[in-house]
């Protein structure tokens, strides 16, 4: 993958399968980011291909939440969008939303915006996970929610890559250090 | 592929284009401005805003969509729903026609359909042919809509992207202009025009989705 005139990555090869996680590591600019663009099919890598066998779910560092969405909103049009029967409301009580359910995007907390994007994981069942520092602006709730349902999601045979700065509350299977 | 990610865009762009965008008012705006800069300018001789009317409402709704357009792709590029829509599993094309046609509705149409009441302003006789130009400036401000929606994506990662979207949509922007001034001109070959302005929002509607595709994917990458 190249970037301007920069070599970011050459020569890499990974790979999930139900119940793993894959963590991606690297100092910032190391390309994490880029190489999750690449798997979800929103980056086009120079060279190499990438094999899809099921539908991902995308969390990136940018929420997708619009400033005058709420978190209801928000999780009704994609559950709309995606054809998804799920109830709205377990999942916000769930991602402990209920209260701020109908306060507009603008108006949240960076981490309120961030439980939002995350509870679009729950509205519909996918196999893989694509997360990209899922844990940004979480408090300490926040992230030991994050681990269970990426517990959950795996024991159900779900497969998660996460791009992560810090510290994992759960164990990869791969650790990957770009 | 069902059309549910397409309804859900759609609805998405109307929410933002009602609750953004000030809704019908920016339509009316337009409208007000329009008919009060204009008297202002050439003065208020009736023979002259007679003539001068059926173009300056092409004007008015050229530029509309270009102040309409400039954020609509734009916003979504840096809040992140544009990489959630270009994963939605609907033809992109489909989903940005979609929402073009969103904010054509709440912006473009509305100043069609009064464009009647300036007629009248600008001196017109009140008579049905004002109802079948309001007909023909929808037609066109589709097209204007279409070929805006082609800059607003080329431009959705550049700050300060509305002069780029006028130099890239304006010159689109000719045979609309053209065809529909020359229809409502009631001079020789104003028979065939709508005809042709037809055949150019047709183009549009064909040509720009694929062109918008292109630009968001570009955008994303």
């Amino acid at each position: 993958m190249i970037r301007g005139e920069r070599v970011l990555f050459r020569s890499i090869s990974l790979s999930v399968r139900p119940g793993e996680a894959l963590l991606l590591r690297g100092a910032n600019g190391a390309g994490k980011t880029t190489l999750l663009r690449i798997l979800a099919g929103l980056t086009r890598a120079e060279t190499g291909e990438v094999t899809r066998a099921a539908a991902h779910h995308w969390v990136g560092h940018r929420e997708g939440l619009k400033p005058l969405e709420t978190p209801r909103t928000h999780l009704k049009l994609w559950a709309q969008a995606w054809g998804a029967r799920t109830g709205i409301d377990p999942v916000l009580t769930r991602m402990g939303l209920a209260r701020p359910a109908d306060v507009a995007g603008r108006d949240l907390s960076a981490g309120q915006r961030r439980r939002t994007a995350l509870a679009r994981l729950l509205l519909e069942d996918r196999p893989v996970w694509l997360l990209d520092e899922p844990y940004t602006a979480l408090d300490a709730d926040g992230r030991a929610l994050i681990d269970a349902l990426i517990a959950e999601h795996r024991a159900k045979g779900g497969a998660v890559i996460a791009a992560l700065h810090g510290e994992a509350g759960f164990s990869g299977t791969t650790d990957l250090t770009l | 592929m069902s059309g549910a990610p397409l309804l859900a865009a759609f609805r998405q762009s109307l929410g933002e284009a009602w609750a953004g965008g000030a809704g019908a008012l920016l339509p009316l705006g337009f409208l007000g401005g329009t008919a009060v800069l204009v008297p202002l300018g050439i003065g208020t001789d009736a023979a002259t805003l007679k003539a001068v009317g059926p173009v300056i409402i092409w004007f008015a709704l050229a530029l509309e969509s270009l102040v309409t357009l400039e954020r609509i792709f734009q916003a979504d590029a840096e809040d992140g729903t544009l990489d959630l829509w270009l994963q939605a599993g609907a033809p992109v094309s489909a989903l940005a026609a979609a929402k073009t046609l969103a904010h054509w509705l709440s912006a473009g149409l509305p100043l069609a359909l009064f464009s009647p009441v300036l007629a009248l302003m600008f001196q017109a006789e009140a008579s049905p042919a004002l109802l079948v130009n309001a007909g023909l400036y929808a037609l066109g401000s589709l097209a204007f809509f279409f070929w805006g929606g082609v800059g607003a994506a080329l431009s959705a990662t550049v700050r300060r992207g509305g002069l780029l979207i006028s130099l890239i949509a304006l010159p689109l922007y000719v045979p609309t202009a053209v065809f529909g001034a020359l229809a409502m001109s009631g001079g020789p070959g104003s028979t065939g025009a709508p005809m042709f302005l037809a055949a150019s929002t047709l183009f549009a509607c064909a040509v720009a989705p694929y062109a918008m595709s292109a630009a968001l994917r570009l955008a994303a990458d």
